[in-house]
């Protein structure tokens, strides 16, 4: 299943609609990559509202994604989880180090852009 | 059990060849005849007995009355749904006086005493009758003792219960001060139930309020044990990965020992001493500044 992604101005929106496969979050992450460098984006933005879970594979690759959107020049945020997924992975001590995060599609473009403006990390 | 042999008395073949109903239906009848009697001797052993001390003598009256007559009713018919529910209304009565378990279950085996007596009295000269009686008596009697404890017992669970439920209820509210900003005053103790609750109101309302920080305030809580320190250490991490930051104020001492004890990595632990800095700080991260009025901005 592949996961649509947006463009809009310097962001670039991917919203999940399901459980993806391991391959499925392989090649998003792929894409990703690819597109950041394509349009030179400067913000990529997971929205993760539609997942009831998210396993230590999808967190680890979705911190690959991070590192490697970085070293092309474009910063990562993830949103949208639910609160009983989040508290999940807490308890589980699945963590997305590294990588911000935000409530949702809005706050995710407020924090990439403010970050942009004063370029200090927001959020930690 | 006597066999019943020619040389029995007519009469007496008669009351032993009587049903179980016809016994219990005579023992009633002994019991309503003798209410007054016996009423007043069984609340007088209640006296005696120290019990109902949180009621006056007159109240004992009036209840006893209610009792008695619910009693022998129950011997009478042999259902206890009318005295099921009597208990309970009893219960609810007496239980915001402070009447306790043992003394509702000591004063009705008092009465069943009481009543136990009269009959060994009534038939004292006839053994065998005086048996028969008591084996229509004793079950039902039984039951009765059962059925009242019971319902007494279920009625304060029902209270306890629903003052748990108030008690949750008051003291876990999710407090916006600022856009963005809420506050969790914690007060009391804090048992894995209510930690959980806890967690589920925070990170509901910070999506609710679409927060960017959240102080939670736990002078008020004493100490912790590590299972919910855990539970806390998880709920800021949640909360962070909805996109809140998490700063806690007012560890009392005892809780940052268990902090520490239990491992936590205070990197991923906002903490300030008190909830004035507490608040200072978030305000900071949000990007406020207070300044007094008539300051240049």
């Amino acid at each position: 299943m592949v996961v649509p992604i947006l463009r809009r101005a310097d962001f670039l929106i991917a919203t999940i609609q399901s459980a993806l496969s391991d391959s499925g979050l392989v090649s998003l992450r792929d894409a990703l990559v690819e597109q950041v460098g394509r349009h030179r984006s400067r913000g990529v933005i997971i929205d993760l509202t539609a997942l009831d879970v998210l396993d230590s594979f999808a967190s680890r690759t979705f911190r690959d994604l991070a590192y490697m959107v970085r070293l092309r020049g474009a910063r990562t945020v993830m949103v949208g989880l639910q609160p009983e997924v989040a508290f999940a992975m807490a308890q589980l001590g699945i963590s997305l180090e590294n990588v911000s995060t935000a409530l949702d599609v809005e706050e995710g473009i407020a924090q990439l852009t403010q970050t942009g403006a004063h370029g200090n990390q927001r959020g930690r | 059990m006597k066999i019943v042999s020619e040389s029995t008395p007519p009469m007496e073949r008669d009351r032993l060849g009587a049903t179980a109903t016809g016994l219990l239906r005579e023992l009633v009848a002994h019991l309503r005849m003798h209410r007054t009697d016996l009423r007043e001797e069984w609340a007088r052993r209640i006296t005696e007995a120290a019990l109902l001390t949180a009621m006056s003598d007159e109240e004992i009256f009036a209840e006893a009355t209610s009792v008695y007559d619910n009693y022998v009713e129950a011997l009478e018919t042999g259902t206890f749904q009318a005295l099921q529910a009597y208990a309970r209304n009893l219960s609810e009565r007496i239980i915001p006086r402070g009447v306790q378990t043992d003394e509702v279950v000591g004063i009705v085996l008092l009465l069943r005493d009481v009543l136990a007596r009269s009959l060994f009295a009534k038939y004292q000269s006839d053994f065998t009758l005086l048996n028969r009686i008591l084996d229509a008596y004793e079950p039902a009697a039984n039951r009765i003792a059962n059925t009242v404890a019971v319902g007494f017992v279920q009625e304060r669970e029902r209270i306890i219960r629903e003052q748990q439920e108030a008690i949750r209820e008051l003291s876990t509210p999710v407090l916006q001060v600022r856009e963005r900003l809420l506050i969790l005053p914690i007060i009391g103790a804090v048992d894995p139930q209510r930690a959980r609750q806890l967690t589920e109101q925070l990170l509901h309302g910070i999506r609710t309020n679409r927060a960017r920080v959240v102080v939670i305030d736990i002078t008020g809580v004493a100490a912790i044990d590590s299972h919910v320190a855990n539970h806390l250490v998880q709920t800021v991490e949640a909360s962070r990965l909805l996109g809140a930051s998490v700063i806690v104020t007012g560890l009392s001492p005892e809780i940052a020992q268990t902090l520490v004890n239990i491992g936590v990595d205070l990197g991923k632990m906002n903490t300030v001493g008190d909830l004035q800095g507490g608040i200072e700080e978030a305000e900071r991260l949000l990007g406020y500044k207070v300044v007094p009025l008539g300051e240049a901005a």
